[in-house]
């Protein structure tokens, strides 16, 4: 095969609901994946989502996980794993490496990128010491290798991420001694802070990591209270006994074949950072080229599903599969689902960035 | 123990078919098919490498193949990804230095 309709480059949420839709549609779909298995991160989520029925609310990340590779083995969508893509062209031909061994390359109609995010770190002295480590590394150890990082656990950052992981390592059986959060408020879902804040954890609000400490490996964490120009206080510094430091300060999105392919570019912070400027059918700035979930400004996998949706609708449709009037409706009723994810306090922040992407794409 | 048998919403997990790896000349247990860092932990081993200049420890940080921390040398070959690579049995592996060096007979297959 040297030849594709829709290459899909990342079988996480947002690229196998892209994989379905350009399917549905009629469309040749290929996706690719670099790992041993499609689902990107959904099988370490195992919390149950937030959103409306149509959102899948109440399903748990795990089972949303399956729903889709099922679905994608009923439209017989192909899939090959364990395979890295390289580089992309200006003609839309990819590059890369199957199974660390065949180089191989493929002309495709569109691609839709949908590789995600990596998490951020956050720099103290012992930052790099064995036992600091990404808090979804550790919920990737518990949730799908079954392995504890750790019997003693500091989290950093309050936010999503921060409080889902702390409550599924208890789960799993850690001891979770406290969250630290540099803002004097806490960052994430009251339902999530909640059940951590009953199972008895500290929250220690206006502080931040002053040192990890070990020679080999974490054996404390030292903490220290921030005052309101996020100054450390003298005298306030704290030291825990841990054995593992998780870090959810937040993510960024992994651009790499997005500005190899020639896309532009657009700062939006809170979406992450560099994110590609793409328009309302997620379509960068390079004809044919599309984006669809973290890889196009941070959010959550809800979302990645439905901006997944937008770019197979889209991306089939400007290879002739629906008419225009088919396209528009259907663009318009996966707009409306995102339109409801995206309100709320939490909601309505991640719109007005989304705004300013499209913004920047439209100017 | 570090292994999760037993879990409120994944279930339990029932003994699994057990492999012998080596890691640094000594002989250890592992789940088939797990991930290197992962029969590591359970083998109470966290460190995984020592950097190039300062020869400072590093273990895992992203988990999921992004960053390269984790890398060790596997089979000959060195700056394998431990989190996201599987173990086999009879796998060799090593702690690694610097940039590690490609072993006699190093290859895939």
């Amino acid at each position: 095969m040297n030849k594709a309709s829709i290459v899909i480059i990342g079988g996480g949420p947002a690229g196998l609901s892209a994989a379905i839709e350009g399917a549905k549609a009629g469309a040749k779909v290929l996706v690719i994946d670099e790992n041993g298995k499609p689902g990107g991160q959904l099988f370490k989520q195992i919390h149950k989502f937030f959103g409306s029925k149509e959102h899948k609310a109440g399903t748990r990340g795990i089972n949303i996980g399956d729903q889709l590779l099922e679905e994608a083995k009923r439209l017989d969508i192909e899939v090959w794993l364990n395979t890295e893509v390289c580089g992309i062209d200006k003609n839309k031909k990819i590059w890369g490496i199957r199974d660390k061994k065949q180089s191989f390359s493929i002309v495709a109609d569109k691609i839709i990128l949908a590789t995600g995010a990596i998490e951020n770190a956050v720099k103290f002295s012992g930052w790099t010491l064995p036992g600091v480590m990404g808090a979804g590394a550790a919920q990737t150890m518990i949730n799908l290798n079954r392995t504890l990082p750790g019997k003693k656990i500091l989290m950093l950052g309050s936010g999503n991420v921060g409080v889902i992981v702390s409550y599924q390592l208890m789960q799993a059986g850690a001891e979770v001694v406290g969250i630290v959060e540099a803002a004097p408020r806490l960052g994430g879902y009251g339902v999530h802070t909640a059940k951590v804040r009953r199972a008895g954890v500290n929250f220690y609000t206006s502080h931040t990591i002053s040192r990890a400490i070990g020679e080999n490996c974490v054996e404390a964490v030292e903490i220290v209270q921030l005052d309101s120009n996020w100054k450390p206080i003298e005298g306030t510094e704290k030291i825990l006994e841990v054995d593992t430091i998780c870090i959810a300060a937040g993510l960024t999105p992994l651009t790499e074949l997005a500005w190899i392919a020639g896309s532009k570019f657009v700062y939006i912070q809170e979406m992450g950072g560099h994110v590609p400027a793409h328009n309302k059918t997620m379509e960068t700035t390079v004809e044919g080229i599309y984006v669809a979930g973290d890889v196009s400004g941070i959010e959550e996998a809800s979302t990645a599903m439905e901006e997944g949706r937008l770019a197979g609708i889209n991306a089939a449709a400007s290879l002739g599969f629906y008419i225009e009037k088919e396209q528009e409706e259907r663009t318009k009723i996966v707009w409306n689902g995102l339109n409801a994810l995206r309100c709320g306090p939490f909601g309505h922040k991640r719109k007005n960035a989304k705004d300013k992407i499209l913004a920047s794409r439209e100017g | 123990m570090t292994r999760i048998l037993k879990h409120p919403i994944l279930g339990d997990i029932s003994e699994q078919k057990k492999v012998t790896i080596t890691v640094d000349g000594k002989s250890y247990l592992a789940y088939e098919g797990e991930m290197i860092a992962a029969a590591l932990f359970n083998n109470d081993i966290k460190t995984f490498r020592y950097t190039k200049h300062h020869h400072k420890p590093r273990g895992i940080y992203c988990g999921i193949g992004r960053c390269t921390d984790c890398v060790m040398i596997v089979d000959g070959i060195p700056n394998v990804r431990t989190c996201v690579t599987p173990v086999k049995d009879g796998m060799i592996i090593e702690t690694q230095h610097g940039t590690g060096e490609w072993k006699r007979g190093g290859q895939d297959e």
